[in-house]
């Protein structure tokens, strides 16, 4: 891809920004701020890659559950996976990125992935590609504003399970579990022994303060028999922002909901 | 091209049901294969030429359909057998019958297609509805005859090639011996005796010990075209295997591996997806294999493991959209490719209806679009072009009004002639050369 012509000059300049940050050699707090700062723009090749990453785990788990998932796309996605906490553990990003999540808005969390898909040497020459914002036109366009709805809800701040423990020990105690995203093994596992309550085994191990349950129950219970898919579609657009406030009048309702998930 | 026909794969179900799954000529040419999600192939066999209208030359018509494959339920997994077929293969005919194998995710079939254009008449035991006849009235002997009827085709199932597979089988082909034929899963290869249902033969097994360990699948394999022992297939990773069938019993150490080095300059985090091979094709000749990736084309000699002789770029426009189209799915689509009779052109699909076309002598490329609008019959294929910026000309497409959902993924060349058929969703497009049309 060449450079397009008409590129406005504000634009230049976001990317020039951009360009500056440095993905090798991790600063701690000057980066911090410079990618705060760099998403107004357009967000950092580290957003982008955690985007990428979550975007990734949300893929694994939404699997068409009514017939066997696609083994080649989840190999495939699994190796996307394991290729970006690889590079994340090397980059020593990866305590950063658990700080950092707790501060940030959810929306942001899907964002524009331009960088990803520029090669390194595109990116070495600093060549400007215009800047392209997630992919909603012609395939299932309300999706993609779900999904990021979905990751600031579902998310936890901690980091997805580890593949390889023994290098990530450190940065994962155990308690940290994050069972929501379960780790490859388990969905490769998962994969070979189909069980029908694949929605409920998901949520089951649920830790309930590393993210919004209201949301994840409310969503379970305005649907009766739903694929796995259509279940996180229709959760309500919620932000962990304001989730505050809807705390207090849904803990009533959390109870009541906790009573009819036993029962079943 | 012309535009010639356009078939409609009609539905009772509604939408979805008859979105076309794969595309097969037989060895002629003379019938073309379509199955469909719904599970139901359609035979269409070409009109005989006319010498009368030598312009109406031999179209492409109905000839039979039948229902190939059901949904299923796997009880142990609480899983659907979804009844789309995903391969159909033709044996190489034998007598007066046809017969082809059609696959869906678990289960292969044999099926015999016969044709019925003559029935007896004048039997001396019953009537002409196969009432017997009253003794009393027999009372002379007549020798039946046989008398021409309404041609009716009727397609039997032979086999029933069943529990071969634990994962979803993408490819099967018949070996030329005529014997055998082989079917591929996401980690197993089989091979089969068309005449033996209850047992197979384990060929390749990749799957790791432990599943946790699985970083790659098979997508497709093939026999070769004439040496009877050499298979070849391929992986999610970009590799290709050709194996021997004389080494070992079990051949999971490859004869031969071909595999291009990955620009270090070009990686990204999808150079693995879009390495993927979702299909390979032997040459006629047997001499080159023909690869499709996320983004090209390739060529490889049998006898250079190091790199494809030739590369082609389908739609390399959409390498910096990579990372939408890992959202939308889309770079998980797997395209077929083809050659043609003489190996001289391959022709592979590709997004908004557009297919490709790339001339291996000449260099040159076309790219064309299947649509009810350019395909009126005797119509010309007019070129379509895709602008990335830059100037743009009349009637190109820029890239962001590319439709993503109009994908051709399955397209076939007729054997000999240039006749090709491409799959647009639930719509079969049949293009003639009628005249040598140079490519752009």
């Amino acid at each position: 891809m060449g450079e397009e012509e008409g590129l406005h000059q504000t634009q230049l300049l976001d990317t020039m920004f951009v360009r500056g940050l440095k993905r090798k050699c991790f600063d701690g707090e000057e980066d911090i701020e410079g990618t705060l700062a760099g998403f107004k723009a357009i967000p950092s090749y580290n957003l982008q890659r955690q985007s990428l990453l979550d975007m990734s785990l949300v893929k694994l788990q939404l699997c068409h559950m009514l017939v066997e998932p696609n083994l080649c796309r989840s190999v495939l996605i699994a190796n996307t996976v394991r290729q970006i906490q690889e590079e994340m553990t090397q980059d020593g990003t990866w305590q950063m990125i658990n700080t950092q999540s707790a501060g940030q808005t959810s929306l942001d969390r899907l964002v524009s992935t331009d960088i990803l898909c520029r090669s390194s040497k595109e990116q070495a020459e600093g060549k400007l590609v215009p800047v392209y914002s997630t992919f909603t036109k012609d395939c299932e366009g309300t999706q993609s504003q779900d999904n990021s709805e979905i990751m600031s809800t579902v998310t936890s701040p901690q980091a997805p399970r580890n593949l390889q423990s023994n290098m990530w020990e450190m940065e994962n105690p155990q308690e940290n579990r994050g069972n929501f995203q379960k780790s490859l093994d388990q969905i490769f596992e998962t994969l070979e022994n189909k069980s029908p309550n694949t929605v409920e085994d998901l949520f089951s191990e649920v830790d309930n303060s590393y993210y919004d349950l209201d949301t994840v129950l409310t969503g379970m219970m305005s649907n009766t028999k739903m694929g796995h898919c259509d279940v996180l579609e229709t959760f309500p657009s919620q932000t962990t922002a304001n989730s505050n406030s809807n705390c207090k009048s849904d803990l009533n309702e959390l109870d009541h909901i906790v009573e009819i998930l036993v029962e079943s | 091209m012309e535009g010639e026909s356009i078939y409609e794969v009609d539905s009772e179900d509604g939408v979805g049901a008859d979105i076309i799954s794969t595309v097969e000529f037989n060895h002629t040419g003379e019938l073309l294969a379509t199955g469909d999600k719904g599970g139901r192939v359609v035979i269409f066999q070409r009109e005989p030429e006319s010498k009368n209208e030598p312009y109406n030359q031999g179209e492409y018509n109905v000839y039979s359909t039948f229902q190939s494959h059901e949904p299923e339920f796997d009880y142990l997994k609480s899983l659907e057998i979804e009844e789309k077929i995903n391969k159909i293969k033709w044996l190489p005919q034998q007598n007066a019958a046809h017969s082809l194998l059609s696959t869906n995710d678990k289960t292969i079939k044999l099926w015999k297609v016969t044709e019925r254009d003559k029935r007896p008449e004048g039997y001396n035991l019953k009537d002409e509805e196969g009432k017997l006849k009253d003794l009393s009235t027999v009372t002379s002997l007549q020798v039946p005859v046989l008398k021409p009827m309404d041609l009716m085709v009727e397609v039997t199932p032979r086999r029933i090639f069943a529990n071969g597979h634990t994962y979803h089988v993408n490819s099967i082909s018949v070996n030329s011996d005529c014997e055998t034929y082989m079917s591929a899963d996401d980690l197993r290869i089989n091979l089969w005796h068309l005449a033996i249902t209850d047992r197979s033969f384990n060929i390749v097994d990749i799957k790791p010990a432990n599943m946790e360990d699985l970083t790659e699948v098979i997508t497709a394999s093939e026999f070769h075209p004439h040496h009877c022992n050499l298979f070849v297939y391929s992986s999610s990773k970009g590799s290709l295997r050709l194996c021997d069938m004389r080494a070992s019993a079990l051949c999971d150490k490859h004869s031969k591996l071909f595999e291009e080095p990955e620009d270090p300059s070009n990686r990204s985090f999808f150079s693995e997806i879009i390495s993927s091979v979702s299909d390979v094709k032997f040459s006629h000749s047997g001499r080159y294999m023909l690869t499709r990736d996320y983004l090209t084309v390739k060529v490889w000699d049998l006898n250079m493991e190091t790199k494809p002789i030739e590369t082609y770029q389908v739609h390399d426009y959409l390498r910096s959209k990579l990372c939408s189209l890992y959202e939308n799915d889309c770079i998980f689509d797997k395209f077929e490719c083809a050659w043609n009779g003489s190996d001289s052109v391959i022709m592979t699909g590709a997004y908004n209806n557009f297919f490709r076309m790339f001339d291996r002598n000449t260099k040159r490329d076309v790219t064309l679009e299947a649509s009810r609008e350019s395909s009126k019959p005797r119509a010309i294929l007019k070129p379509r072009r895709v602008c990335v910026g830059g100037k743009r000309r009349k009637d190109d497409i820029s890239v962001d009004s590319l439709d993503f959902t109009k994908k051709i993924l399955h397209t076939a060349w007729h054997p000999t002639e240039n006749i090709i058929a491409i799959a647009a969703t639930n719509n079969l497009y049949i293009f003639q050369d009628k005249v040598n049309s140079e490519m752009h």
